[in-house]
């Protein structure tokens, strides 16, 4: 019943709507002004774009200062200031730009509103001004385009040494994590070893995995280098950190990965924010199925002495698993028993 | 036929039209060959899936906006896409983002912009008879139509259309198991691109032909209206780049169905390892922004040439700097084949080629940056008039702006780490390429509306039309770029499972009703658009007084366009407002001799090379007979 109340509800304005637009119409055609191309709503679409630009600059310019630290999110890694830094530089200069541009787009359309009285202006072409709006624009493009390079240049340069190796693959929908363990290597993988327990698909015969750890939380080191070594099993997917300004896809059959340095501890974090639970998330930003939007792992960043105590505590894969044992060749047992952790 | 036709213009524009012969109701309105009814063909079928295509906006923008509400109501609609507690399916969700950006990027604002205005424009703004050949036109339309067919059938397919974006990466969309979009869904999706391609590519190659070889005597490349120009080079970038997603489309047809390994290698899913080895996803990522890539200029082209026109007329001003409109243009074209790579920064691209890409990309901002100038120079001291296809035009060079400059953050590979695939990229793209285009196209209808359909449209309507769309895209898209900022991913189902995403359900729900709300303002211009093709006011031949050709030409135009010769052309096309002549416009078809008054000292040499090819005319005309 409430539905057909609505039904007739949107009926009656609609007819409304369309008898004051017949009667406008009418009264149009007996005054004459239906003839005219130039009419008295010529100078209010004009007055329009002065009262838009106003609004316009108006509620974005308020939006924008007001709500200045909720789109801003605080950052967490060394490149990532870099980046913040040349994002908001570009944003002072297109934003100018931006500015001047379209008040002047409004404001001449408004200005030069037609009068019967004026003619327009003859005026085809100037090579001098053609001349400067091509090499200012290139000039100011070249300088963001420098700073831009030279920084991509450092955050895609080759990982320091002694940076903590940690594998990422994706799958769906969620993320696995493994460690490089006390050797920081992270071992060979093969993607037809992969079984319900070795997510990884490790290959038993390289013996850096047998120190391998998996890790439920993606732990890193506060100011030490950690080199993410990304790849998926199945589909694409995307290894995301909002606040380290880390991403870079996963990809299936080409590992991928991506060198940073955290700089705030996830405790400094929680003080700067005034959120005692806060934590660092990883999300994934390559649409990979219905799960897609699900993809969540917690990121958690140590002070680096307690990240070396949390990692001599964790447990090798292997030793969690013995089963898998069998998959290590002979000659290697022993080192495997010893390295995993199973006999000590 | 038209072929005939065509021949018959190229040598003697002989007197063949008077007679108009009758044809059947299918020849004349279903398998037309005629250009006009062809264009109107792709314009109605652009409106049918814009509404579509925006519909299913509506929709996923319930979803984000709205994500506790009980969305029930659209059971009969949606049938079990909507859960038993009443809320979207996931799966579906990215179905309906998918189609949303392949209706839209494809099927409005390709086939419906340049099909329609390049269709209805070129052989009436060049003075030509028809297309090079009305035959392969028609089969354009009519291949694209089959395309669209095949997508329609797509929705209503029990495992859903295709869902993996509409940029259908591999191996999402090579595994057939892999989500149950991209079993049958994706499989029409793909048969529908390889119609829709073959589609654009008759249309492309007749839009060339016809530039290059049909124009009247005198137009010349450098008389051409910057509309011409526009749809001259979408058709060259069109040709160039759609047979390369064709091949990306057929190595994916061959990786699903074939068991080759183009794209896919090492890959365990659902408890098996795939045999394929040694292909790569990002091969299939270079083929696909190798289109995808020109295609943004493809559907902005031709909406920046129908504003240049429109601005020029409006302003009753020649266009600023045509001469460098033009440069731009074939700048924009080159360079949209040599930045494709910049959608692919952070895919595992060689961080080298980010670099060499990054500086392509940023070149590509000079030409645009230039359009933009010359329009801003073209209204300063004009004498403007708002008619709704001005308003439009006068919009689009604000969102091209603004859609724009966020293109010189993420052209930057250090600053697109951060914002690639955020709302950032959606709200830039939306501006720049979808709100410009769609403002070009429905300029473009206002504009050439008295032309299509001898009636005008009713410009109150238009005003309130425009201030309503105006307003909305900047609602729905400016706020996106807080969101992105912020870093909330694209494709999202929902925010709630993130803390750093959870913020600006406020702001996400102030989008969603924009977005709703501009949506139902179309209908204003649905019902202008309809009434005014049966009830609207007569047209008048000229009623924006303009300089083009197609006024010169009945209001209600047969078929062959003119009655009687075709006009010569003597003039560029934007001699509005010249010092010194009686009205505020001189078209092309007045020679240069009949206003001495206005002539500048170059156009007065004109003189004497006019009266030389009058004579050759009569010389070879007496030859000929």
């Amino acid at each position: 019943m409430f539905g057909l109340y609505i039904a007739l509800a949107i009926l009656l304005v609609l007819g409304i709507l369309l008898l004051i637009f017949r009667v406008t119409r009418l009264v149009g055609i007996v005054k004459g002004t239906g003839e005219k191309v130039v009419t008295d709503s010529n100078n209010v679409n004009a007055a329009m774009m002065i009262v838009f630009m106003v609004l316009f600059f108006g509620i974005a310019g308020w939006y924008s200062y007001v709500n200045f630290d909720a789109y801003d999110p605080p950052v967490a890694s060394e490149h990532g200031e870099l980046t913040d830094k040349l994002f908001w530089r570009t944003m002072w200069i297109t934003g100018i730009v931006f500015a001047i541009t379209n008040i002047l787009l409004f404001y001449f359309s408004w200005k030069y509103r037609y009068s019967a009285k004026r003619k327009a202006t003859f005026y085809p072409h100037n090579n001098k001004l053609e001349f400067i709006w091509t090499g200012v624009p290139a000039i100011v493009l070249t300088w963001l385009v420098i700073s831009g390079w030279m920084a991509w240049d450092g955050i895609m340069s080759e990982a320091p040494e002694e940076s903590e190796q940690i594998e990422i693959m994706g799958y769906q929908f969620q993320w696995s994590i493994r460690y490089g363990g006390v050797d920081n290597q992270v071992g060979d993988y093969d993607y037809r070893l992969i079984d319900a327990v070795n997510a990884h698909g490790q290959d038993l015969s390289d013996r850096s995995n047998y120190d391998d750890f998996i890790s439920n939380n993606l732990v890193i080191p506060k100011g030490d280098p950690v080199l993410l070594k990304i790849r998926a099993r199945d589909v694409l997917h995307s290894v995301f950190i909002p606040h380290m300004r880390v991403k870079m896809d996963a990809v299936p059959g080409m590992p991928t990965q991506f060198w940073f340095v955290a700089n705030k501890s996830t405790d400094e974090m929680r003080v700067e924010e005034g959120n005692p639970d806060f934590n660092y998330e990883l999300a994934c930003t390559e649409v990979c199925g219905g799960g897609h939007f699900s993809m969540k792992k917690r990121v958690v960043v140590l002070e680096p002495a307690a990240y070396a105590e949390w990692k001599i505590d964790q447990k090798s894969w292997l030793s969690k698993n013995p089963q898998y044992l069998s998959q290590v060749p002979e000659n290697l047992k022993e080192l495997a028993l010893v390295t995993a952790g199973i006999n000590e | 036929m038209a072929t005939e036709v065509a021949q018959i213009d190229v040598q003697v524009q002989e007197d063949h039209h008077d007679h108009d012969h009758e044809q059947s109701y299918i020849s004349k309105y279903i398998f037309s060959t005629d250009h006009k009814t062809i264009a109107k063909q792709f314009l109605i079928t652009g409106i049918f899936w814009a509404i579509i295509g925006a519909a299913m906006s509506a929709i996923f923008r319930l979803q984000l906006g709205f994500p506790e509400a009980d969305l029930g109501w659209l059971k009969p609609l949606l049938g079990r896409w909507i859960t038993e507690t009443g809320q979207l399916d996931q799966e579906f969700y990215l179905a309906l983002v998918t189609m949303h950006g392949t209706i839209m990027v494809f099927f409005v604002l390709t086939a419906g912009l340049s099909g329609t205005f390049s269709n209805f424009l070129i052989p009436l703004q060049i003075g030509a008879r028809d297309m090079a050949s009305g035959f392969m036109n028609m089969l354009s339309y009519w291949f694209f139509f089959v395309s669209g067919v095949i997508m329609f059938i797509s929705l209503f397919l029990e495992t859903g259309p295709a869902s993996g974006g509409w940029v259908v990466y591999p191996p999402l969309s090579a595994i057939q198991t892999a989500m149950p979009g991209s079993g049958m869904g994706m499989t029409l999706w793909l048969i529908a691109m390889v119609f829709f391609i073959a589609s654009s590519l008759l249309g492309g190659i007749n839009y060339i032909s016809t530039v290059v070889n049909l124009r009247t005597k005198g137009m010349t490349f450098s008389r051409l209206p910057l509309t011409i120009w526009a749809f001259f080079l979408t058709a060259v970038i069109g040709v160039l780049a759609f047979p390369v997603l064709f091949a990306a489309a057929l190595l994916l047809v061959f990786d699903r169905s074939f068991g080759t390994s183009f794209y896919l290698s090492e890959i365990y899913i659902q408890g098996e390892a795939l045999s394929n080895v040694g292909g790569s996803p990002i091969l299939y990522q270079h083929l696909f922004w190798f289109l995808g890539h020109p295609e943004v200029y493809i559907v902005l082209l031709p909406a920046l040439g129908i504003t240049s026109e429109i601005i020029a007329t409006n302003s009753r001003k020649p266009i600023f700097g045509y001469k460098a409109m033009i440069v731009s243009m074939l700048g924009i074209t080159f360079l949209s084949f040599i930045v494709w790579a910049h959608h692919m920064f952070v895919s595992g691209l060689n961080p080298f080629l980010g670099s060499i890409f990054m500086f392509l990309t940023l070149i590509i901002a000079v030409p645009s940056a230039v359009k933009v100038f010359n329009y801003l120079t073209t209204l300063w001291k004009g004498n403007i008039i708002f008619t709704p296809a001005m308003l439009f035009s006068i919009g689009l060079v604000s969102v091209f702006i603004s859609g724009g400059i966020t293109g010189i953050f993420l052209g930057n590979s250090a600053i697109d780490i951060q914002l690639h695939d955020t709302y950032f990229v959606v709200a830039h793209f939306h501006l720049v390429m979808g709100a410009a285009s769609a403002f070009g196209l429905l300029a473009g209808v206002y504009h050439w509306f008295p032309k299509m359909f001898g009636r005008m449209m009713d410009a109150k309507l238009g005003y309130i039309h425009f201030w309503l769309t105006f307003i909305g895209i900047y609602s729905v898209f400016f706020p996106m770029h807080y969101i992105g900022i912020a870093g909330f991913p694209r494709r999202y189902y929902s925010f709630t499972n993130f803390d750093a995403f959870s913020g600006f359900t406020d702001l996400n729900q102030f989008i969603s009703i924009a977005a709703i709300a501009t949506f139902f303002g179309q209908f204003i211009f649905l019902f202008n658009f309809f009434y005014s093709m049966y009830r609207g006011r007569k047209a008048t031949s000229n009623p924006w007084k303009s300089n083009t050709l197609e006024w010169t030409t009945p209001i209600n135009p047969g078929h062959g366009n003119w009655e009687g010769e075709i006009p010569e052309v003597y003039r560029w096309p934007y001699d509005y407002s010249k010092p010194g002549a009686e009205d505020d416009f001189i078209p092309q078809t007045v020679p240069f001799s009949e206003t001495m008054e206005s002539n500048l000292p170059h156009e007065n040499d004109m003189i004497a090379l006019e009266k030389e090819q009058a004579e050759e005319i009569i010389v070879n005309e007496s030859a000929g007979h």
